[in-house]
């Protein structure tokens, strides 16, 4: 169970308090309709699922209710930085691992 | 009663921690028997000279106490006097005895004693081979139910009480500057380091004293018994206000960021149940700074023929028996090992007075030290040889001796044959590793100890002594003391030096690295040589894995299911691996490496759950007027957390009979619900009413105050998540009603578009479910009823359907919304939820002339299906858009600003033909329910698989119209209005129904504006 600093209420709390919000600086875009049915896809149904460092959304569910940022090792679990909304991250992503299955997905096929 | 392998007179231990003057009387598979305060149900069998223990997995094969700790895989018992206070998988070398306990072998089926299940076992055993869980699970399913029965049965998997747990339970959190996990000469000394300094120290052992192996071997240290130096350290520690100390407390679990939870036996080793304000067993949830695994290592037996014969034990267990408990465990010993240190079981044994056969050494020669102990004791030592066969039945009468080469792979000469009762064995220790791996350490192995160590994964963790190692006692204590000291001042504390007590050095020859003793037979055709006892795995069984083409260690384990058990495999993981790997012609690390996972030894659920049982598993939600409800008869239904009332059955109706009343009274008269239950949002705010426009589908800049609106809120998937009405306050003040079950979703889907995508827009967001009930009253008689309570005016032309008004109901301030989910004329009547009950009261006394019913979500379900009104999550499953719903009338899609889900409303998919809409369904037989989720296909003759196009999502009986309706989604079903459909049901028989709209009774809507 994480341990997890709120940047809000300024402390250290534990996981059962959180809710993970999934990859975090994912930016709506400006003029939907614009957008083809693909890249509209992408912001709506992909997500990067890195092994490493990962900027993640987090929500203090039952304290605060604020939402920030974290970047977390998906390897490790280690919490390298907490941010707020609004702010960037110090620590890169780590690139994203091909996944071996990534030809066999219809995502792809659909690319192609 | 007699206990003839107790140590008697001079020869008895001087160290024993058992107390002769103090027998206790226990039972054993319904046979009593007496033992000493402070023995384990293991110590006492084998003082009672009791063999077999229990039964093996496949093989039925006689199977008896091996080890004398956490690692036993054989004596595996159920325990516990009455039915409430079973407990299953407790090992008997880890539960003391008190007087009366009871307990049974749990693999014992159908007796421990008696050879039926050898025989049975025998048949079972031929046709479970190697890969029988891998080959069955890829059979047709229907034979793995026929297996499960049997291997559950016989495969001491134990059984859980019927009755319900009389005792209690409990969690405490802890916060640790430094836990030190294991309770012996390492984490004795580390504690004291760590404490000395300041720093909160838990220090926490799973046995019922502190001591660890000192308690097993005869070490002295600082040149007195290391007795003397337990008791003055725990003496310490236990009156340092900065120290926990816990016994009987295993650390079965470590989790992320240093979390660990330690598994406390409060009144375990003491009583059946747990005496009355007593709690019988307590999880503490630790978080430290620092930990350090001082958690000591588990002696490898070697593998050879018929090692599974009763008699057969670890050397270290044999030396535990005689010096801790006073119990030695057969006549004659035959020691078997590969290094200096097991040498010592032997002179135990000739210490208490009875006989070793002699020490086979695979090595071609030992130690000096432990030569000349052997020579003085007058022990014959027989090098470069193992045994390779054990022989008896339920006892071992002798056994197979051989010479073998330099490398240890082949015999090199004649069998020669010993007269023995007991094999003790050792390949060396497995450092106990287990914890380190809990959260994504990967041990690593360590040629020179021929074992894996905990690897660095956690900066956070240090391992010390023999559980990461180190085995000579005077480099476990002075590397334990920097450990504890380290990790003081890792968590700021200012450690300058280091203390710890000194202990013998002596010269120790290097230990042979052997696993498998070779027999004169290929091992497949040798007597069975077990690698994992719990699992009946030999390695025969691991040869041919590797021969079938597995070729990873963790393919291996799953095609084997060695490690699979109870145990975990904590003595057969790393023979295992050797096996294979030698098989594979690889090393043991180029194999692969162990991983254990949570728990350490198994844990019950009465102390997972601690105090959330009963009514305290889940939250319990309870609308202001729940004791009217309670006090009325209601039948309960769960709505998420909530209890809301479901119907009101009167004297001795039926459910449908309730129904049916309900919905009748409604529509002819008034009926009342509770609605408090629905979420209630305040938004207020300049930029309210942008925000509602961006996260519904419909439009509000327009809405004027005094009026309310029904909108649809859909993901960005264009999928329809939530509904609800939501009224003008006044311009910057909205109140926003969700579904019971989805409030909270809804709250944090405004909160996480406002914190994350919309900052610059100034609303605020605040949950007032609670603090407002809402009382609806509906039906032609509900104008009426509410005219005789309320100061707002009523006048339908003025107070529309729709209309929101404030005022008095009652004589307290409400808010009423002219809002309707039954079709009928209906109010929505909202007061503060602590005068719920005053204006409910008074709504039953002014309506008891137009007998006003309550009716419960049951009723409202009916009702509103009657009217075609959907509930998301019933009608809808995320797969659904608005469109889809027909509800396109609620989408705006000339909005300015493009609301949540609409682009994907254009996707390609959603806009394709022969989409799943849904639609109303008429049964041709008017009094036939179609069930809920009934598959609906257009041909019913057609061959299974049929083509099925949708499927039934609300279903009743409608009282008002005498027949039964349905709704339904059904593929490009707004275009088949008309058409027959069939639902085929399991029991054979087919539902023939017609499409039509959703909307049953008063399709116009004329009756929510009755005059
Ligand atoms: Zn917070």
């Amino acid at each position: 169970m994480f341990l997890i600093y709120c940047p809000y209420c300024e402390e250290e709390r534990a996981e059962e308090e959180f809710h993970a919000s999934g990859e975090a600086h994912i930016v709506r875009p400006t003029d939907p309709e614009s957008l083809s049915d693909e890249a509209w896809g992408d912001y709506v149904f992909f997500r990067k699922n890195p092994r490493g460092n990962h900027h993640e959304l987090w929500q203090h569910t039952t304290g605060c209710r604020k939402f920030f940022y974290m970047t977390r090792d998906t390897a490790t679990y280690e919490i390298k930085e907490i941010y707020k909304v609004g702010e960037q991250p110090n620590v890169a992503t780590a690139p994203a691992v091909p996944n071996k299955y990534d030809q066999f997905s219809s995502a792809q096929a659909v690319k192609k | 009663m007699s206990q003839p392998n107790r140590i008697q007179g001079n020869n008895a231990s001087a160290q024993s921690r058992v107390d002769a003057s103090k027998p206790i009387t226990f039972s054993f598979n319904n046979k009593p028997y007496t033992g000493y305060s402070g023995d384990t149900i293991a110590s006492a069998l084998l003082a009672n000279d009791v063999d077999v223990v229990g039964r093996s997995f496949k093989y039925g094969r006689p199977r008896g106490i091996i080890a004398a700790g956490a690692e036993e895989p054989n004596a595996i018992l159920q325990l516990g006097k009455t039915e409430a206070t079973q407990i299953p998988n407790i090992r008997a070398t880890q539960q003391l005895i008190y007087e009366g306990l009871e307990c049974h072998s749990t693999n014992g089926w159908p007796s421990t004693e008696r050879d039926v299940m050898g025989v049975v076992g025998k048949l079972f055993g031929r046709f479970m081979p190697p890969g029988f869980y891998y080959k069955t699970f890829m059979a047709p399913s229907k034979l793995w139910m026929t297996y499960e029965k049997m291997i559950r049965k016989g495969a001491g998997l134990g059984r859980s009480p019927k009755a319900v747990d009389p005792d209690t339970y409990e969690t405490i959190n802890q916060h640790a500057d430094v836990l030190v996990v294991g309770g012996g000469p390492a984490g004795i000394t580390a504690a004291l380091n760590a404490a000395r300094t300041g720093a909160r120290v838990i220090l926490a052992d799973e046995q019922n004293e502190f001591g660890g192996n000192l308690l097993s071997q005869t070490d002295l240290l600082d040149g007195a018994p290391a007795q003397d130096w337990i008791d003055n350290s725990i003496d310490e520690l236990a009156t340092a206000d900065n120290v926990t100390l816990l016994i009987n407390a295993t650390v079965n679990g470590y989790h992320d960021h240093n979390f660990l939870t330690i598994h406390e036996r409060c009144t375990d080793q003491s009583f059946d149940l747990a005496p009355e304000g007593e709690i019988r067993q307590r999880m503490h949830r630790v978080r430290a700074k620092q930990v350090i695994l001082a958690t000591g290592a588990h002696e490898r037996p070697l593998v050879f023929g018929n090692n599974d014969i009763p008699g057969c034990m670890l050397a270290s267990a044999v030396s535990t028996y005689i010096n801790r408990y006073n119990v030695v465990p057969g006549k004659k010993l035959l020691l078997m090992t590969s290094n200096d240190n097991a040498y010592n079981t032997a002179f135990d044994w000739h210490n208490s007075g009875r006989l070793v056969r002699a020490i086979i050494d695979t090595r071609p020669a030992a130690g000096k030290a432990v030569v000349k102990k052997a020579t003085d004791a007058g022990i014959e030592i027989i090098y470069s040889s193992a045994i390779v066969q054990a022989q008896g039945n339920t006892c071992i009468s002798n056994a197979m001796v051989a010479p073998l080469n330099e490398t240890g792979e082949k015999l090199s000469g004649s069998v020669k044959q010993y007269d023995c009762d007991t094999i003790a064995t050792s390949s060396g220790w497995n450092p106990a590793v287990h914890l380190s791996c809990h959260t994504g350490g990967r041990p690593t192995w360590r040629e020179d100890i021929q074992g894996f160590v905990p690897d660095n994964f956690n900066k956070n963790m240090i391992a010390t002594g023999a559980g990461n190692g180190l085995y000579p006692l005077a480099e476990i204590l002075q590397d334990a003391a920097s450990a504890g000291a380290f990790a003081a001042n890792a968590c700021g504390f200012n450690a300058t030096k280091t203390s710890y007590a000194k202990a013998e050095v002596e010269d120790v020859a290097p230990s042979m690295p052997i696993f498998h003793i070779p027999h004169f037979k290929p091992t497949s055709r040798a007597p069975k040589q077990f690698v994992d006892f719990q699992l009946d795995v030999t390695a025969a069984g691991i040869e041919l894995a590797v021969q079938e083409g597995f070729e990873s260690i963790e393919h291996v384990k799953r095609y084997t299911a060695l490690g699979f058990g109870t145990d975990q495999g904590k003595l057969s993981n790393i023979n295992g691996m050797a096996i294979a790997a030698k098989k594979l012609g690889k090393t043991i690390p180029e194999t692969g490496t162990t991983v254990f996972r949570p728990n350490y030894t198994p844990v019950t659920f009465g102390a997972i759950s601690g105090r959330n049982v009963n009514e305290f598993f889940d939250i319990e939600r309870y609308s202001a007027l729940h004791t009217w409800h309670v006090e009325n008869g209601a039948e309960f239904e769960d709505v998420g957390q909530w209890k809301r009332p479901w119907y009101f059955p009167k004297g001795e109706e039926s459910m449908h009979e309730a129904v049916n009343r309900e919905c009748l009274a409604t529509r002819n008269g008034v009926g009342i619900i509770d609605a408090s239950t629905l979420g209630k949002i305040d938004i207020q705010g300049p930029d309210a009413r942008e925000f509602l426009n961006r996260v519904y589908t419909n439009a509000w800049s327009k809405l004027p105050v005094g009026r309310c609106r029904y909108g649809l809120m859909c993901g960005e998937d264009g999928m329809v998540f939530d509904d609800g009405v939501t009224s003008c306050i006044s311009d910057n003040h909205f109140i926003m009603t969700t579904t019971s079950g989805g409030a909270a979703h809804v709250f944090n889907w405004l909160e996480i578009w406002h914190q994350t995508e919309w900052p610059e827009l100034e609303v605020y967001f605040n949950s007032v479910t609670d603090q407002w009930a809402t009382l609806s009253i509906s039906g032609p008689k509900a104008r009426l009823l509410l005219g005789e309570l309320t100061d707002i005016d009523l006048n339908p032309d003025t107070f529309k359907f729709m209309d929101l008004r404030e005022g008095v109901v009652a004589g307290v301030p409400a808010r009423v919304f002219r809002i309707s989910f039954t079709g009928e004329q209906s109010y929505e009547i909202n007061v503060q939820a602590n005068y719920a009950l005053a204006v409910w009261e008074k709504l039953f006394e002014h309506g008891a002339k137009y007998d006003i019913t309550p009716y419960g979500t049951e009723t409202m379900h009916v009702l509103r299906a009657e009217k075609g009104f959907i509930i998301v999550g019933q009608d809808t499953d995320g797969s659904m858009t608005p469109y889809d719903l027909d509800m396109g009338w609620a989408v705006s899609p000339a909005k300015e600003f493009s609301f949540l889900g609409k682009r994907s409303l254009a996707r390609e998919d959603t806009v394709k033909e022969n989409r799943k809409q849904l639609v109303g369904l008429k049964t041709t037989d008017a009094k036939t329910v179609a069930p809920e989720g009934s598959q609906i296909v257009l041909d019913p003759n057609q061959k299974i698989p049929m083509t099925m196009v949708g499927h039934v999502t609300s279903s009743y009986y409608s009282a008002v119209l005498e027949r039964s309706i349905a709704m339904a989604v059904i593929k490009g079903g707004l275009d088949k209005m008309g058409d027959k459909v069939y639902m085929p049901q399991a029991d054979g028989t087919t539902i023939e129904a017609e499409i039509c709209s959703p909307v049953f009774y008063d399709p116009k809507g004329e009756r929510q504006n009755v005059k």
